[in-house]
């Protein structure tokens, strides 16, 4: 099943929280864009936070190109994480949001708070460097999460749902700039979502999460044209 | 899933937290064992002395008693009304926290003392005054400061009902009885033995009011038969083995304050909300609740106000000196407070129980910990040359059970809505501090070291026993002015210290506050 072109294998993954329990075995290809989908409770979360490293488990390994990260810290995995929310500092500007991403320390060179202006406009908050989170709405704080993932430029993004919260027109905007940030720089997306069209929208494979197993990806169309029991009830078919 | 039911600890040092921790035990435990040690040469307690073990049980039993029965009506009134001012009230009842001693019982002789507003109204009917000094001053200053307290914890137990059970009230037509027997009454049952307990606390360690207000052989808390054992007969045996009983005391009735105050906050949040109700009451009655509060919490400050404004211009220069001397004890008891709570309450996100050394604290009663430092300084150097670093040092000891019961809440907010985003992002232990922590927290931060440097600003605890003829802290000053009938510079000084006091909490609150 695990074939050499993967980049991030999950090896007899068990995770635990509580009297909760799931399985994981499966493996990604480079750059691709999958979906995690299933019933809300089902360990979707639970998948993407185990695989960010904030969640140890209680059994089997973490590969990334081969190489074990089951037991590092989630700043050196190779994952840039958007959450539910709480996203950006609210006590810091938007630039000193996105400059995290370079330094943790802050104290950025010319040439990186250069980078990110750069960052800023593509993601079109040019100009809004100097406002807190509080000043912008709701879209533009996810523009300016991802202006920070987009400095961080990491080979792989990780989304919690972050953008649950936003109307349905600007989800579809902000999965769109997702899908541009994903094409312009070659990163993977391992994406949370509840809700189907999402990932039809944005992500060529998805992995079912349900009774307590994650499911090797397979095409988003396929799976939801043909959903199996449990997918099934989830979509009210 | 619900991740975010996850503890998420970040990398924070916890090695400063634990010396902290640490320091602050051995200092309490430390003394407490110098003390214990000379206890036996005592023998045993004598008469006069189980009388003060009495004298504070029952001042305390009372005045916990009628601070709390007071504050049912008064929290009740300020909850079910809406009125311009409401907020600023509820403001003002947290004020008697930070009011010295001192300004306070001025406050309350100008009003119910001899002389006074009240018995000057007495004499009026051919009544006479009220024995201030005594036991009923000391519960009437008691209850001066207990009342708002009281009424800020009952408060808290109407804001804890939930909105939507009035209205669900307000659609079954209850009626006012209706709403205080299934609603207000089991509230109540769960907020008022809290409330007791913490105000019976607090009155069992009264030192400054018992000094003022008490003394005699019928009017003497432990604390004060503490410092009479040192300063009128220096027996030193018989000091410890009466702190030895009021660790006991205050210990035991530390204890059960937070076992029956669990669940309930700090200091009082969301206290400005006041929900819609439907159910009418008697807005007479509560009109009179808040009136009187108001009229016996005001009128005392009013009447030191007004004396000592008079008098304020030519203060003799004594008080400027203790003025000076009191602000640089304040200086560096914030100082040591803020440079120990900060680190205890970082560490408080990995090991909860680094908590219960404020408990300690409030045990361990300032006279308690001046009694140890004391027999340890004595055959080295002169007490009253360390008189002020000692002071600054108790002080800023006990203000940390404040300081951590705002601060450890705020700390854990922040690592559960910013830890995980930290240690994604790959922020150190000091980048973590400084870019998030920090910032976050700066308005508690500020909230405590103002507490810190407002309590250590009005204190006369262990200066007391310290300090010699000469220098003075501006409590102890006007203490001695009292002391010698100059009632005028008295009350000029009071006035003095009560600006400093809350100038101090106002400016370290106003930081913290700055672009929150």
């Amino acid at each position: 099943m695990l074939g050499d072109g993967e980049m991030l294998e999950m090896k007899e993954i068990v995770l635990k929280q509580g009297t909760f329990e799931m399985r994981a075995n499966l493996g990604l290809e480079p750059s691709a864009r999958v979906a995690v989908i299933g019933p809300s409770g089902a360990g979707k979360s639970t998948l993407l936070m185990a695989l960010a490293g904030f969640l140890t488990p209680v059994n089997g390994r973490v590969y990334w190109q081969g190489e074990e990260i089951t037991g590092t810290t989630p700043n050196v995995r190779p994952f840039s994480v958007l959450f539910q929310d709480n996203n950006l500092f609210p006590h810091m500007t938007v630039a000193q949001n996105v400059g995290l991403g370079l330094r943790p320390s802050l104290l950025l060179s010319a040439e990186e708070i250069e980078r990110v202006e750069c960052a800023l406009t593509s993601v079109g908050l040019d100009g809004m460097g100097a406002r807190k989170p509080a000043e912008l709405s709701g879209g533009q704080q996810s523009r300016a999460a991802l202006a920070r993932v987009m400095v961080q430029s990491k080979p792989m993004i990780l989304l919690d749902e972050p953008f649950a919260a936003l109307g349905p027109a600007l989800k579809i905007e902000m999965l769109d700039l997702v899908a541009r940030l994903c094409t312009d720089t070659g990163a993977g997306l391992l994406m949370v979502s509840h809700d189907p069209s999402d990932a039809r929208r944005i992500c060529e494979s998805a992995i079912l999460v349900a009774e307590g197993r994650a499911h090797a990806p397979v095409a988003t169309d396929e799976l939801l044209r043909n959903p199996p029991e449990a997918l099934r009830v989830y979509l009210g078919q | 899933m619900a991740y975010r039911a996850q503890q998420i600890a970040p990398p924070i040092p916890s090695g400063f937290g634990l010396g902290a921790a640490t320091l602050v035990a051995a200092l309490i435990l430390g003394t407490l064992g110098v003390v214990a040690s000379r206890a036996p040469e005592a023998g045993q307690l004598g008469p006069s002395d189980w009388a003060a073990v009495r004298f504070t049980v029952s001042q305390a039993v009372l005045s916990a008693f009628l601070s709390v029965l007071f504050a049912i009506p008064v929290a009740r009134a300020l909850s079910r009304r809406r009125f311009r001012g409401r907020g600023l009230l509820i403001t003002l009842l947290g004020a008697p926290f930070l009011l010295p001693v001192i300004v306070a019982v001025m406050g309350l002789l100008a009003v119910f003392g001899r002389s006074g507003w009240v018995s000057q109204a007495l004499e009026l009917f051919g009544l006479p005054p009220i024995p201030i000094y005594g036991f009923h001053g000391v519960v009437i200053a008691h209850v001066f400061f207990n009342l708002p307290l009281a009424t800020r914890v009952i408060l808290q137990g109407w804001a804890g009902i939930p909105a939507e059970r009035f209205r669900l009230a307000a659609q079954l037509g209850f009626s006012a009885r209706n709403v205080a027997r299934h609603l207000e009454w089991p509230m109540l049952k769960r907020a008022v033995p809290g409330a007791f307990a913490i105000v019976f606390a607090i009155c069992l360690s009264s030192f400054a009011v018992a000094l003022t207000m008490g003394g005699g052989p019928r009017a003497t808390t432990v604390e004060l038969a503490i410092y009479q054992a040192f300063r009128f007969d220096f027996d030193l045996g018989k000091a410890a083995l009466l702190a030895s009983m009021q660790l006991a005391l205050a210990g035991s009735a530390a204890l059960l304050a937070l076992w029956m105050s669990q669940g309930q906050g700090g200091f009082g949040k969301g206290l400005d909300r006041s929900v819609e109700r439907w159910d009418e009451g008697s807005r007479i009655v509560d009109f009179i609740a808040i009136f009187l509060a108001v009229l016996f919490l005001l009128v005392p400050m009013l009447a030191v106000g007004s004396r000592g404004l008079a008098a304020l211009p030519d203060l003799p220069m004594t008080v400027w000196a203790s003025a000076w001397m009191s602000i640089k004890v304040a200086l560096l008891s914030a100082g040591l407070a803020f440079a120990l709570s900060l680190p205890i309450a970082l560490t408080a996100v990995r090991f909860a129980w680094i908590e219960s050394v404020g408990l300690l604290t409030i045990a361990a009663s300032p006279l308690v910990i001046g009694t140890g430092l004391f027999i340890l300084v004595f055959p080295f150097a002169s007490p009253q040359d360390w008189a002020f670093v000692v002071t600054a040092c108790v002080n800023a000891v006990m203000a940390l059970p404040f300081a951590l019961r705002v601060l450890i809440p705020a700390v854990q907010d922040v690592c559960e809505g910013y830890g995980r985003l930290s240690l994604s992002l790959g922020l150190s232990r000091w980048a973590m501090l400084r870019l998030v922590i920090l910032p976050r927290i700066r308005a508690p931060l500020g909230f405590a070291t103002g507490l810190a440097a407002a309590l250590s600003m009005g204190d006369l605890g262990v200066v007391a026993l310290f300090a010699g003829t000469g220098e003075a802290t501006l409590p102890l000053q006007i203490y001695r002015l009292m002391g010698a009938y100059r009632m005028d510079a008295a009350a000029g000084a009071a006035l003095l210290l009560a600006l400093l006091s809350f100038g101090a909490f106002w400016m370290c609150d106003a930081w913290g506050r700055r672009n929150a």
